[in-house]
Formats: structure tokens, C-alpha cells, sequence
């Protein structure tokens, strides 16, 4: 599955990501970070590895995007 | 399989932030953030990262070094444009970037950015305009809109006051030599493709030496325009986007365009560059036979006192007697009257910079410049007054003071103005690094009025006088 992977203590709970996921798959969680920010969390199967959260978020490391590689699952 | 992650060309920890630092220093929802991920992300696809060098601005991007992992540069405010013109002379392959605020580009910096552009310097600028400035707490901007309160239009930008926002890129767009010129937005993520796609054409026509390119991106300053991120994106495609049209201006990057001379200055080597300069190239061994203590000299005066030549003559001794010697000036805003000085340094070993800012040695031609580098001399320095003109007495006790009445003797031997010469005299005696007589070799090849040469040799004579009676 697509997913996207945050790096919660680099994240500043800015939301851009969270409103301009397409597919909803982006929130604010209750946890409060090490930089003092409740952070991003993902939480979805609907992914579809736009990459639209990737380039709204300011942050140079906090989202990694992972899309789901079709053939290495095929094989196992 | 990975799609979007963390850039190669931004480093791993921004250790230059602070340690194991990974978060940037910029405001939840700013904007600079995207654009440096951005222009990364094009460094990355180019391969150019190892010949990239970003020229960071004053403003809130001045770190930007923090966080990219290529060759930096930080220039003073608005300046960006020349610095880079300047490392185009000597760096042909270098991909050199000007990334710049509004207030940086199109306030104190207009300057450079009008001439660079009008050279067509090969060169690419990334004009940050979130019509503000954000670094120092929110003053107009040059783009600031009409109407928008700030800290210094409180009441909102007004016409009358404060003259209309400008359009930065209408004005490059207005002269001839860009290849590009293009205004995009951060505002949605559409427009986020489009700001990216425009990156990377404007650096891939430096990477082809295609000429100068320039987008100007639209960005929000969430912090200093008092709005949630959300809002500021929003606000910013319905207030700022109006106003400064977010379009394509100029695209001739598919045309060939004939570099019409090359950039690099047309010295290949070394050698050349002597030639060019008519510098004897006869490298000579440094001097080595006793070991001497690196003089760090501040040569002090008022204007119209020679401390600039007495400086001069100095490192040139140094060099005649095959030391290594460096020679920097320092006027006040006057040219006249005001307060002048000159920083040598000689040393046996390469010298570094050129700045002394603790010197060892302090010429102090009059009382304001004791007073101004007294305390600054090193512990076991010296320092030579002219008591002619300075009363006071040094007040320090681990320095050794030399006081000359200089100008006395200058005006004995019949021109006030030989004083410098007189004090570079025994400034010579008295630390012995260099000879006397070195002075008289190099004295006539440095003065450029001759008529003045014999008497200025008589001054070094007075010099040696005064020595063997006073101070020997
Ligand atoms: C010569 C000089 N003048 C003024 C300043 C003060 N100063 C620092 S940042 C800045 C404006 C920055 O605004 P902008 O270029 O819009 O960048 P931003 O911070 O908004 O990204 C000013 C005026 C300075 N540092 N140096
Ligand atoms: S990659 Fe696209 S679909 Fe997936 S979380 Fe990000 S914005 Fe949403
Ligand atoms: S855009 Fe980035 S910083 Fe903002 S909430 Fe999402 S992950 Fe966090
Ligand atoms: S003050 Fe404005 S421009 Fe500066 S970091 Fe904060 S949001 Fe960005």
C-alpha cells in the first residue's frame, strides 16, 4: 500500500499537508512533538502517492512518500 | 520504492543550525521552506549539486546555508546579484544562485539586480516576494499592497505616502537581455508544480549558459502578515496574485542564443594575471635567516597625514626584503580631517586576511586614534605616538610606548608633511624586522610626485638622528 511516512519532531503542525490531501489521509494528532507542535499523522489506505503533501509541507525532511512497489509484491 | 523524500542537496543535519539540528528555522507555513525543497529537488535532477553556489540574502533566508548542502555564499543586504557576477568572472562552470526577499531585491537592492539583469549575467535568481519584510518584524515592503497594514503603515500602504507596490517582474521583464522571466505562486499545490517546473528551467538555462533567468515567487509570511498558515495561503491568492499576475513574462530559453562574449575574464593563469598587472613574477624565497614576530600594524591618522603611503612604504620594505606583507586602508566618511587608517601585517608565514583588528604595533599620528586602538594592541605590543600632536600619555602599563615628536622634526626639516615618513622611519629603528636603508631603496619607486623624493629622504635621515640621540 501507498503510504507516507512523517517525521514526527521535524514537523511543526503547520495543517498545509492535511488540507491539501486529496484523499483525507493526513491529520493533526493529540501528541505534542519535541519542538512543542501537536504533529501530522498518516492514516489512510487511500493514498495515492501524489506527493501533493510532499511539496505543500515547508518542512525539507519531515515527509517521506512511499508508493507501494507493485512488482516486489507480486513476486513474493 | 521511495517518491518524494528529503533532497541530497540539503544536508542530512543542519549542523550549522545547531547540532543534530533536522527542523528549519522558518515559521510554521512560510513559505521559504517549500522553495528551498524546490530548488533542491532541481539541483538533484541537474546533477549540479557539487558546482552550485547559493548566494544566501539578508533576510529571513540569510541561513539558507544551513540547510543547503553546496557551495555558500552570504552577501550583504541586496547585493547577491554583484557577488555572484563577480564569481561568474572567475567560475565558468559554477551554477550560481541569487535567492532573494522583497525587501532584499527590490528595497536596498535594485540596484544590482537591474544590472545584472541588464548584463544578462548568466545567472539565476529566485525572487522571494511575500511583501513584507519578515526578518526584522514586518515593515513595508517595496511590494507591500495597498492597504495592507504593516508595521510601518499602520494604517495600511497608502498612494500618497508610500508610492505603489512594484512588480519586479514587469520590470526585468522590461529590459532586453533576460532569457526568463517568470512570476508563480505558492498558493495551491497546482501552483506549486508550476513554481517547481519554472525552478528548474531557470537553472537549466544557466546549466546550458543560456543567460539570465529570473521567477519571482509569490510566498506567505504567515508570522508577520498575523494569520494562521491556511488562512495566509489563501489570502495571498486572493490579495497578493491580483496585483502582482502570476504568468509567464519571457521564455527565449528554446532559442540559441550565441553567447556573445565569454563571462570569464580573459586571464588563463596566474602568470598572466602578473603580466597584465606588470608585476615582477620572480618569485622570491621568504626570507627565513632570523625568525621574526608577524608585525600586525595599525598605521593611524587623520586624513592628509600620509598614514595610507606611510603604510604602503612599509609592506613594500617588507617585500623588498622578501617577506610576505599585506596593506589594507580603512578611510572615515571624510576625505579630509576625518579619521584614516592603514592595516600591514608582514610575516615570514602566508597571510590570511588582511584585517588586523588587534594590532601589535600601533602608529598613532594623532589623539584619536590612540584613543580609538589603545586598548586593542596586544599585551608586549608597541605603540609610537606622535607627542607633537598627542599630549596624553599611554595609560597602559604591558605595552612599550615610543613617543616621536614628529611632526616637530618634520616641519625642522622643512615640510610638516613628512611625518609619515619620519614615524615609518622609526618604527623601522626601533623594531629592527626590517633595514633602514631598505627604505631609501624603495622610498623613490613608491613616491609618485619626484619632486617630493629628496626631501622625504632627508626625513629618514632626521629619523635616524632623532634614534641614535633619544631612543637608542
Ligand atoms: C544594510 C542593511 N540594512 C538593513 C538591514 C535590516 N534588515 C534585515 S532583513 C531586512 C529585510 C528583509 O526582508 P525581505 O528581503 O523581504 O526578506 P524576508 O525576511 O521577508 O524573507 C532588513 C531591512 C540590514 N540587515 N542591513
Ligand atoms: S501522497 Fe497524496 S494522497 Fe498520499 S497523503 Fe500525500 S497528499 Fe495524500
Ligand atoms: S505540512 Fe509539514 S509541517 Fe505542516 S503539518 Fe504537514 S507535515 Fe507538519
Ligand atoms: S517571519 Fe515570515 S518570512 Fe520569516 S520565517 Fe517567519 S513566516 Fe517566513
Amino acid at each position: 500500500m501507498n503510504r507516507v511516512a512523517i517525521n514526527f519532531d521535524e514537523c511543526k503542525g503547520c495543517r498545509l499537508c492535511v488540507e491539501a490531501c486529496p484523499k483525507n489521509c493526513l491529520h493533526i494528532g493529540n501528541r505534542i512533538n519535541k519542538i512543542g507542535y501537536q504533529h501530522a499523522e498518516f492514516d489512510s489506505e487511500q493514498c495515492t502517492a501524489c506527493g501533493i503533501c510532499f511539496y505543500m509541507c515547508p518542512e525539507l525532511g519531515a515527509i517521506t512518500v512511499i508508493k507501494e512497489d507493485k512488482k516486489a509484491v507480486h513476486h513474493e | 520504492m521511495i517518491k518524494h523524500t528529503k533532497s541530497k542537496s540539503f544536508y542530512d543535519t543542519f549542523e550549522r543550525k545547531g547540532p543534530g539540528q533536522k527542523v528549519t528555522h522558518y515559521c510554521p507555513g512560510c513559505g521559504h521552506g517549500t522553495i528551498h525543497k524546490l530548488i533542491a529537488q532541481a539541483l538533484d535532477e541537474l546533477d549540479v549539486q557539487d558546482r552550485t553556489i547559493v548566494c544566501s540574502p539578508v533576510g529571513c533566508s540569510v541561513f539558507a546555508y544551513y540547510y543547503f548542502d553546496t557551495g555558500n555564499i552570504q552577501c550583504s543586504h541586496g547585493r547577491a546579484p554583484a557577488v555572484a557576477t563577480a564569481m561568474r568572472r572567475v567560475h565558468d562552470d559554477a551554477i550560481i544562485i541569487c535567492y532573494q526577499g522583497d525587501g532584499d531585491l527590490a528595497g536596498i537592492g535594485t540596484t544590482e539586480i537591474i544590472h545584472a539583469a541588464n548584463r544578462g549575467e548568466n545567472l539565476t535568481v529566485f525572487f522571494v516576494n511575500n511583501a513584507i519584510y519578515g526578518m526584522t518584524g514586518g515593515q513595508m515592503a517595496p511590494t507591500t499592497l495597498f492597504g495592507q497594514k504593516t508595521m510601518t503603515t499602520p494604517t495600511g500602504r497608502t498612494m500618497a505616502q508610500d508610492g505603489a507596490p512594484i512588480g519586479v517582474a514587469e520590470i526585468i521583464n522590461a529590459i532586453k537581455s533576460p532569457v526568463y522571466v517568470e512570476r508563480t505562486s505558492l498558493g495551491t499545490p497546482g501552483k506549486i508544480q508550476k513554481t517547481r517546473k519554472a525552478i528548474k528551467q531557470a537553472l537549466q538555462n544557466q546549466v546550458e549558459k543560456k543567460g539570465f533567468s529570473l521567477v519571482e515567487i509569490l510566498a506567505p509570511c504567515p508570522i508577520n502578515w498575523k494569520m494562521e498558515p491556511l488562512q495566509a495561503r489563501k489570502w495571498l491568492q486572493e490579495h497578493l496574485e491580483p496585483v502582482f499576475p502570476v504568468k509567464q513574462f519571457r521564455d527565449n530559453s528554446d532559442e540559441l542564443i550565441q553567447a556573445q562574449f565569454s563571462t570569464k575574464l580573459p586571464w588563463k593563469s596566474d602568470e598572466e594575471v602578473l603580466d597584465y598587472f606588470g608585476v615582477n613574477k620572480e618569485q622570491k624565497q621568504v626570507k627565513q635567516e632570523k625568525e621574526i614576530e608577524e608585525q600586525l600594524v595599525k598605521f593611524s591618522g587623520f586624513g592628509g597625514q600620509g598614514v595610507m603611503l606611510g603604510g604602503v612604504l612599509m609592506a613594500n620594505c617588507a617585500t623588498e626584503e622578501g617577506l610576505n606583507a599585506t596593506w589594507l586602508p580603512s578611510y572615515g566618511p571624510e576625505m579630509r580631517g576625518g579619521t584614516a587608517n592603514a592595516s600591514i601585517i608582514i610575516s615570514q608565514d602566508s597571510i590570511g586576511s588582511p584585517v588586523v583588528d588587534f594590532p601589535n604595533v600601533l602608529i598613532a599620528m594623532n589623539g584619536p586614534s590612540l584613543d580609538a586602538f589603545e586598548e586593542k594592541v596586544h599585551a608586549g605590543g608597541t605603540i609610537l605616538v606622535n607627542s607633537s600632536i598627542v599630549s596624553q600619555k599611554i595609560s597602559r602599563s604591558d605595552v612599550t610606548a615610543v613617543y616621536i615628536p614628529v611632526s616637530d622634526l618634520a616641519s625642522e626639516v622643512g615640510m610638516i608633511a613628512g611625518a609619515n615618513i619620519i614615524m615609518l622611519a622609526t618604527y623601522l629603528l626601533v623594531s629592527k624586522i626590517m633595514d633602514i636603508n631598505t627604505l631609501r631603496k624603495v622610498l623613490p619607486e613608491s613616491i609618485k610626485k619626484k619632486q617630493f623624493v629628496d626631501i622625504n629622504m632627508k626625513m629618514i635621515d632626521k629619523a635616524e638622528e632623532y634614534f641614535k640621540e633619544h631612543l637608542s
